[in-house]
């Protein structure tokens, strides 16, 4: 249980992030930090008691692996989050070419 | 095995393979992007009308792809909803598409543009087609990415800030729906969607579905510009290129937000009456402060964004009444909404074509000057405010009816009172921008070019026909099915399983 | 991004001498990672990054230039896209059995180098693609000109 909880502590540390700071990169950071959180949540949901890990050789048997499916998932979700964070680190370095600063107080310009 | 099935996959190959052909061969050929920008989403469109006549022979379409079986595979599944979001997915596609020939012209490199055009086309397209959950995941994601890097397209301060505020909150969104995929395959462990909904149908309800419904609100909440969720939007919506604010307020926020949260409540984890209250309350709240924002603006593209907001208020509001006529007016106001938005974006992006700006208070009399922005200009506008010929008012007339017949008189009221809202708001557009005295800097002022115009006017055109289609048999074959299948709820599962043993 | 002219000629002569001899072998575990995707942990993905990584690193010891040269910018981005082809067009020859991404070639004996049917083809593409799309991505990051600000 407590692993679940350090997780779902490591989450709210990169919401935190993302809600409470002032620069862009620590931003993007933020979301990383919570991303990797809820990819190790889902394969810690995958995990059995003494399960190993799920890779087949011809020498030992089918005995007691963890759940496959998720470590299939998360990879494709660690991709996912690649793309994502190149394209906000692409804009933050547009971002500081057109401002010349990584602070949002100062960049922000429209009212939404 | 029926043949008709095999059109099912070709939503997602079409578009992605136009993306990718797109990216090899625009750079070094001139007229090549504009050409298959407009062919592949033509041939998506022919594709779904074909798709509304096969559900109407054969109700399910499922699909096992690589030939492995759901649950253990990935299954793509074609029922009355699907095929419903697919026709106005690809018809605003294809339009705007026509349109952006002549409008891109303005930017450098067009092929990126399309390339990440077709991407989030076919990201659309899987969210709809799609029968798995982590599969909706995916799609969702990559219509996501594409619509982030064409928000920053123009690559100027305000683009730029708009993208990365809409960028941040789009990837905290996605990772509430990504802990709620986790938790119902914690529960149910199954990722199909059929499969899980009979899950839900034989296991008591836990706190964990509560849980996971929040998680799916807010992410899915967030992708459709519900209320206390709003705030990306009209950022994100006017900073983009003027097809691309039609396309992301047209269909982006529909397909990811609206059909999203629908497929899943309804049909897998099942509605519950408190989730309902929740999503009428959310829906009104939308509709009202979206319109309370709007008639403030001076920015025509930051008005029409938060008009967005409105509407899909009503939307929420007549599908979250979970009667089949609530579903039946909230879905054909979906239709409705962006068939009339769209073509509002793109008056307004034609508006700045022609001028150069986007302030009402610099505009007016452009009337003389470009007959046929104004023209549909006025034809949309009241069709968003429900003025009774156009398609407008019967889908609120609707969603009135339903919301009086459920009992529900305040939710009634608010709706009356944010179209009356709306009407205001519009009238204040055709005022400054397209009636009165004509300013002297505009003198100069043209009619924006044919490619435009062809769009504006066949978009015009679906508004004034839709109010008249809704009583012909289109209406049968078209809205009946795809509200059948919301107010079907978990019976999803049982038709899709038994579909898959034909 | 802060020093100018001493970045572009690369780092110390240690470095280098270092980068020559194992930048062969990165490139070639990556291979590895690449082929036995199948039939061991790794696939296109990992092998791609990794022989994106051996062009990177390349990069990051004798400059721009020297990685540019070996690895034009044209020659990345027509990779990225035949990568996502290739992949898009043997899922759509699965309908030659009819399934689209049905496995149509033999699947052969598990366990051998030469097996799974489609899935070491479909890693090439997956690798070609994110190899590519990866070192495009940071070439894209290093040569984004800030100052002065001017679009590309």
């Amino acid at each position: 249980m407590i692993i679940y909880l350090l997780c779902l502590l490591l989450f709210s540390l990169g919401i935190y992030c993302v809600l409470r700071k002032r620069n862009i990169i620590k931003i993007i950071v933020g979301i990383i930090i919570s991303e990797y959180a809820v990819n190790l949540f889902f394969i810690l949901v995958a995990y059995r008691k003494g399960g190993r890990s799920p890779i087949f050789s011809p020498d030992s048997a089918i005995l007691n692996m963890v759940d496959a499916l998720p470590q299939a998932v998360v990879l494709t979700s660690i991709v996912i989050g690649l793309a994502t964070t190149a394209l906000l680190i692409a804009i933050a370095m547009r971002i500081y070419g057109k401002h010349r600063t990584f602070d949002i107080t100062r960049i922000n310009e429209l009212n939404g | 095995m029926i043949q008709a099935v095999n059109i099912v996959p070709l939503f997602v190959v079409v578009a992605l393979g136009g993306a990718f052909i797109v990216s090899l061969l625009g750079k070094r050929i001139k007229a090549f992007p504009d050409i298959m920008g407009s062919l592949t989403t033509f041939v998506l469109f022919g594709l779904s009308l074909l798709a509304i006549r096969l559900v109407n022979v054969y109700d399910v379409l499922v699909y096992s792809v690589g030939a492995w079986k759901p649950p253990i595979g990935i299954a793509m599944v074609i029922d009355g909803f699907t095929s419903f979001m697919l026709v106005t997915v690809n018809l605003v596609a294809f339009l705007i598409a026509v349109y952006s020939i002549s409008y891109m012209r303005q930017f450098t490199s067009k092929w990126k543009f399309y390339t990440l055009f077709l991407l989030m086309v076919a990201g659309m397209n899987g969210v709809v087609i799609t029968g798995d959950i982590f599969n909706l995941f995916v799609f969702l994601e990559i219509a996501s990415v594409a619509s982030y890097a064409l928000v920053a397209f123009g690559t100027e301060r305000h683009e730029l800030e708009a993208a990365f505020k809409y960028a941040v909150m789009g990837t905290v969104g996605s990772l509430f729906v990504l802990i709620g995929i986790v938790f119902l395959y914690g529960y149910t462990s199954t990722l199909n969607m059929a499969d899980m909904a009979m899950v839900f149908a034989q296991k008591p309800t836990s706190n964990l579905v509560l849980l996971v419904s929040v998680l799916f609100l807010m992410g899915f909440g967030l992708k459709a510009a519900l209320v206390p969720f709003h705030a990306w939007l009209p950022d994100a919506h006017p900073s983009a290129p003027a097809p691309i604010s039609a396309m992301l307020s047209g269909v982006l926020i529909k397909s990811l937000g609206v059909y999203a949260l629908c497929r899943i409540f309804y049909n897998v984890i099942g509605l519950h009456h408190n989730l309902s209250g929740i999503l009428m309350f959310l829906g009104t709240l939308s509709m009202v402060i979206g319109v309370f924002l709007a008639i403030g603006q001076w920015d025509f593209k930051r008005l029409l964004a938060y008009h967005s907001i409105s509407q899909i208020g009503y939307v929420i509001l007549g599908i979250g009444l979970g009667t089949p006529l609530g579903i039946l007016g909230g879905l054909f106001h979906l239709f409705n909404h962006s068939i009339f938005k769209s073509l509002l974006f793109l008056n307004s992006g034609a508006v700045e074509y022609a001028t150069g700006t986007r302030d009402l208070q610099k505009m007016g009399g452009l009337k003389e000057r470009m007959p046929v922005t104004a023209g549909t200009n006025l034809i949309a506008s009241m069709s968003i405010a429900g003025i009774p010929p156009f398609n407008g008012f019967w889908s609120k007339l609707i969603i009135i009816v339903a919301a009086v017949q459920a009992g529900f008189y305040g939710h009634a009221f608010w709706a009356v009172l944010a179209s009356i809202m709306t009407l205001a708001s519009f009238m204040k557009v055709t005022k400054y921008a397209f009636f009165g005295r004509l300013k002297d800097k505009l003198n100069n002022v043209k009619e924006v070019p044919f490619s435009m115009k062809l769009s504006m006017i066949v978009l015009a055109c679906i508004c004034v026909a839709g109010g008249v289609l809704f009583f012909s048999a289109i209406n049968q074959a078209f809205l009946q099915k795809a509200s059948g299948v919301l107010s079907g709820g978990l019976s999803y599962a049982s038709e899709v399983l038994s579909a898959l043993q034909q | 991004m802060g020093s100018k002219s001493k970045n572009e000629q690369g780092m110390t002569l240690i470095v280098k001498t270092i980068t020559r001899l194992t930048v062969g072998l990165i490139l070639l575990y990556g291979i590895y990672i690449l082929s036995h995707g199948h039939v061991s942990p790794g696939g296109g993905f990992a092998g791609g990054v990794i022989i994106a990584l051996s062009f990177i690193h390349l990069m990051l010891a004798y400059g721009k230039e020297v990685a540019l040269k070996r690895l034009p910018k044209g020659v990345t981005s027509f990779f990225e896209s035949m990568g996502a082809i290739i992949f898009l067009s043997i899922a759509l020859l699965g309908f030659t059995g009819g399934y689209f991404f049905l496995n149509f070639i033999s699947k052969g004996e598990p366990f051998r180098l030469f097996s799974a049917g489609i899935i070491p083809i479909l890693n090439i593409a997956i690798s070609l693609k994110v190899g590519a799309g990866l070192f495009a991505i940071f070439v894209a990051l290093v040569l984004l000109k800030l100052f002065p600000p001017e679009d590309d």
